[in-house]
């Protein structure tokens, strides 16, 4: 599904959404139903459609449309429900700036450079993967050493192998996902070495990933030294301790070509830091309100760049949101403020968004510290709920009805997750 | 690692024990399945019904769906990414793949066209992922 380009940019948008991946799209649709008429997505792919055109692999859409989808599939249903509501998107382009009064610079394929004034924005970056500059491998710097998900774009969309023989640092999905792609185009894949001592992609990923094709995973290993004058020669691996220091005596060399690493995403901020949003240290997205405003009036965030995500699902449903709220914005409906403040308590790292309101519904997503099951999940005194387990990897989501809040007029609300004893009560 | 696997095979008598990790949720249950000649005699480990469903049919009969990408000319891209519209033997995964990238197709092509009926005698399908248009 290649977008269709529209003819002629406006110089004027109600709402701009920078990004065209599923948080863009979904915000697209949000912002034309609360009634913003003219809705702009700006991609900086030849296609919209994000990460999700090379994620070929089916585990999407199971909450949003009910079904398992693949990747490519969930994008293209995302992609049909914006263009039916009238949304033009343009591909190829780059918003090089946001000005405080809203006016966006952007430099495209079709148009060259342009000044957009928009009503309200939405930043639906996305993210980007850490690579190995982040955990810094030493070692020299020859061509082979790539993150999983460029390598993931070259197999499935460019048709291209990274090379023969692969090793792979970091045991996310993505990584996982990765290693059987490769061995399915027929390039070996000497094993996924994992610093921590717990694997961090979803079990079925392991089983069907991993195990279904003898790939080892070495748990407490990691990447030590990176050799090969051209092209990746060698890389050494060694174990590491409960302080994660490589145990040196213990180390090996593995032959190989490639090295991918999954190491984990951040959000993509660079408009962000021009904007002078406030950003959570937590998180490193933006600070937003219930309506996924940032510190910024008039602009909004969702998706990646607000939070790392683990389903696709829940980035769609809290950008439809933000686009709902710039919608708003622009039209000039105004919401009520925030009045409770949620503040993470035992085993809660962040909630998303940290503020609501006591007049209605909300979804917050967190996440926690470290697994735990049974539990239950405390919101303050006013309610609570029992949850069988919490896992890091896995988002958990509440819905806070206004009823729970009955009683409570604003302030602060302590959000923790404690153990549960097994057969006591919630 | 390489000790667990040895010490499976002919443990006692014409007891046989597998082992699987649940997929069913986050908290990965270790599965173990006990079969005597040829019948499964008691699923361990599980800690609901779903692992103990899931043990048995890896047990049995493991399948997957399949995901994979063909070559295309004439598009956006040089890739078609396809998938099987059911799960297929897990055995036959690879052959299924090798089989799809021998194809080549002419683009356009749409969502859910299929590009090999019945693929390998599977009886199941394998199907576009995406519209990839001429262009
Ligand atoms: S057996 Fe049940 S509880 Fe255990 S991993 Fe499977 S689905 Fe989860």
């Amino acid at each position: 599904m290649i977008t269709p380009k529209p003819a002629q940019l406006q110089p004027r948008y109600d709402v701009v959404v920078v990004g065209g991946g599923p948080a863009g799209l979904a915000a697209a649709v949000g912002a034309r139903e609360s009634g913003a008429e003219r809705v702009l997505v700006i991609d900086r792919e030849p296609e919209a459609g994000g990460i999700l055109q090379q994620c070929i692999h089916p585990g999407f859409g199971l909450h949003h449309f009910g079904e398992e989808l693949t990747g490519p599939e969930y994008a293209q249903r995302a992609i049909e429900q914006t263009l039916e509501r009238d949304v033009d998107v343009l591909s190829s382009a780059y918003v090089l700036d946001v000005a405080s009064d809203r006016r966006l610079k952007v430099t495209s394929r079709d148009h060259g450079v342009a000044f957009l004034d928009a009503g309200a924005v939405v930043l639906a970056m996305g993210a980007r993967e850490r690579t190995r500059g982040a955990i810094r491998i030493p070692g020299e710097r020859p061509a082979g050493v790539m993150t999983a998900g460029f390598a993931q774009k070259l197999v499935n969309l460019g048709g291209m192998l990274p090379g023969r023989r692969a090793v792979i640092l970091g045991s996310g999905d993505i990584g996982l996902i990765m290693a059987r792609r490769l061995v399915l185009e027929g390039v070996e894949v000497e094993g996924v070495y994992e610093l921590m001592p717990h694997a961090n992609g979803l079990n079925r990923n392991l089983v069907q990933c991993l195990h279904d094709y003898d790939i080892p995973l070495h748990l407490s290993t990691t990447v030590v030294h990176i050799d090969g004058r051209e092209r990746v020669e060698k890389v050494t691996v060694a174990p590491v301790d409960e302080a994660y220091r490589p145990n040196m005596a213990k180390a090996r060399d593995i032959a190989c070509d490639t090295l991918l690493v999954s190491i984990g995403l951040i959000p993509d901020n660079e408009l962000a830091h021009r904007l002078g949003l406030r950003l959570d240290p937590v998180t490193t997205g933006p600070v937003v309100t219930s309506t996924m405003e940032t510190t910024r009036d008039g602009v909004f965030a969702c998706g990646n760049v607000v939070h790392i995500h683990d389903l696709v699902d829940y980035v769609s449903q809290e950008s439809e949101l933000a686009g709902r709220g710039a919608g708003a914005y622009a039209t000039g409906t105004p919401t009520p403020p925030d009045n409770v403040r949620l503040t993470p308590g035992e085993n809660v790292r962040y909630c998303v968004p940290p503020t609501i309101t006591t007049d209605r519904e909300h979804t917050v997503y967190m996440r926690v510290t470290k697994p735990m099951a049974p539990c239950t999940l405390h919101l303050g005194d006013v309610y609570k709920r029992p949850l069988r387990y919490v896992f890091p990897g896995e988002m958990v989501t509440l819905k806070v009805r206004p009823r729970f809040l009955e009683g409570f007029h604003g302030g602060s609300l302590p959000v923790s997750i404690v153990p549960r004893e097994e057969g006591g009560s919630a | 690692m390489s000790d667990e696997r040895h010490d499976v095979a002919g443990a006692e008598d014409d007891a046989h024990v597998s082992h699987y990790l649940c997929i069913g949720c986050p908290l990965g249950c270790r599965l173990e399945v006990e079969e005597e000649d040829g019948e499964i005699v008691e699923v361990r480990g599980q800690s609901c019904k779903k692992g103990e469903a899931f043990a048995r049919q890896e047990h049995t009969d493991p399948r997957r769906v399949v995901t994979t990408t063909v070559a295309i000319e004439g598009s956006l891209w040089p890739r078609l990414p396809v998938k099987t519209e059911g799960d297929v033997p897990k055995d036959s995964v690879i052959d299924v793949c090798n089989l799809l990238h021998e194809l080549r197709l002419e683009a356009p092509v749409t969502m859910g066209q299929v590009i090999a009926a019945d693929v390998l005698g599977t009886g199941v399908d394998v199907v576009a992922s995406r519209d990839l248009p001429r262009r």
